[in-house]
């Protein structure tokens, strides 16, 4: 089959190897570089549960060509695993938030979170629900997502005011 | 893995224009959010692409010396909505497509595979024809010019001729100076959902703001491709800013439209909604060019 070589950063790592020209992005991170928090849902960019920042922007990497990364820099969810393997603020949240149930959708949710909380504005939850309307969860009701965007939100708000 | 026959990457705009001459089936392919999704559908399985998303020469927003304001067909709805020139000029286009999908999509949907792929519910076509958009076309006979109602020929078709790359959505200084639209999407959800109805008016007031000098007005799946709804145009033309040329517009555009039923809605409420979101439509776009109501 059809191969071609794909040159990017992810999760800060350069990176370099010959893909299939079929592969989505989700295939690539998944089967090449075993990054498995990015998952398979629907694979037709509804669910949200492949979202991957890609140059600073979030993307359904179910609908994007492994080879459209050539040159990009790609961060996932595994990115902010701490060197001990510790939590960031934004996952430890969701989990004081009890906005994670079965979890499926919770990496995908969190690099939306993480575009949010790097684009250092404020936000209204009128806002933050469109901002997180890409992603789908069957299990909280998204209430407990919201809120746990919104504690981080301040958290780092109120941390860069103290520096 | 996506089925996929074989797939060219284009390096330049004349070398996706050879790549089409070179494989006269293959499917253009830009953002893909329309392509890969038929593709997984099975319409499009086992298809040829030639991918022209990494042609840079190909996106973003200018200005003309003339004025015109030229979007490249690969810009992304996201960079539409953020970019300063049509903030400025053209900010009912960066609000219309903010509505498509969500976040992610509107992050690699481009323009041009909107009007391209021919829908009548596009966010992006309503706005366009309400506003003379013009189309550039570029094969290796030229670069030629539509109108971007003449390009839409049915639906799901468009006048692209085979090996021809639409390079450019050009807006004339004509067309959005003095000019203020506002656009209402109609649909189930307020996110990841497609428009019931569309509907994108904008209007040219008098100096003193009294008289309605210009009105457009497009829609979506009001008929099987965006369209202008004249008899309505023609109603508010020259008459006073009130509630009863409101009114009147609104009826009229009652004369333009042939919406159908299909599952989202029936064709009653189609019409229901061309004749309610015409007259909610066209009193925000006065009120933005200063109106008073």
């Amino acid at each position: 089959m059809q191969k071609q070589l794909v040159r990017c950063t992810i999760n800060g790592k350069e990176t370099e190897t010959y893909v299939d020209v079929r592969a989505s992005l989700t295939d690539m991170l998944r089967n090449e570089y075993k990054l498995t928090s990015v998952k398979k849902g629907c694979e037709v960019g509804e669910c949200g549960a492949c979202t991957v920042i890609i140059d600073g922007e979030c993307y359904n990497s179910c609908i994007y060509l492994a080879i459209w990364a050539d040159g990009k820099n790609i961060r996932t969810l595994e990115s902010l695993l701490g060197p001990n393997g510790e939590l960031s603020d934004i996952q430890q949240a969701f989990i004081d938030e009890g906005a994670v149930q079965c979890g499926f959708c919770t990496p995908g949710f969190i690099m939306t979170a993480l575009e949010i909380l790097e684009s250092g504005r404020e936000y209204t939850r009128e806002e933050l629900r469109k901002q997180l309307a890409g992603h789908l969860c069957r299990c909280t009701g998204y209430e407990n997502i919201y809120k746990a965007v919104e504690k981080t939100l301040k958290k780092r708000k109120a941390q860069s005011a103290n520096k | 893995m996506y089925d996929i026959e074989a797939l060219y990457e284009a390096t330049s705009e004349a070398e996706a224009i050879r790549l089409m001459q070179q494989y006269p089936t293959a499917k253009l392919i830009a953002g893909g959010s329309d392509i890969l999704i038929q593709i997984r559908e099975g319409k499009l399985a086992g298809c040829t692409l030639i991918s022209i998303q990494k042609l840079d020469s190909l996106r973003g927003v200018s200005m003309d010396e003339d004025g015109t304001l030229r979007i490249k067909p690969l810009t992304s709805f996201s960079h539409i909505t953020k970019d300063p020139l049509i903030k400025k000029h053209f900010r009912v286009l960066g609000e219309a497509v903010d509505t498509a999908g969500g976040p992610q999509i509107r992050n690699i949907a481009t323009i041009g595979g909107n009007i391209c792929n021919g829908v009548t519910s596009s966010d992006s076509g309503s706005t366009l024809v309400a506003y003379d958009a013009i189309t550039e076309l570029t094969s290796p006979d030229g670069v030629r010019r539509l109108p971007i109602q003449e390009f839409y020929t049915g639906p799901g078709k468009v006048a692209l001729k085979p090996y021809e790359l639409l390079t450019a959505i050009l807006i004339k200084k004509e067309s959005y100076e003095n000019c203020e639209g506002h656009y209402i999407k109609y649909a189930m959800r307020e996110a990841m959902d497609i428009a019931t109805l569309g509907c994108s008016v904008n209007v040219r007031l008098s100096d003193d703001k009294t008289i309605v000098e210009r009105m457009r007005v497009g829609f979506a799946v009001a008929a099987p491709v965006p369209i202008r709804a004249k008899s309505a145009e023609a109603a508010a033309k020259g008459m006073p800013v009130s509630c009863k040329t409101i009114n009147a517009a609104a009826k009229a555009a009652l004369l333009d439209v042939s919406p159908r039923t299909s599952w989202r809605a029936s064709k009653e409420l189609r019409l229901q909604l061309v004749e309610e979101l015409t007259k909610r439509a066209f009193e925000q776009a006065i009120i933005l060019a200063g109106g008073e109501l």
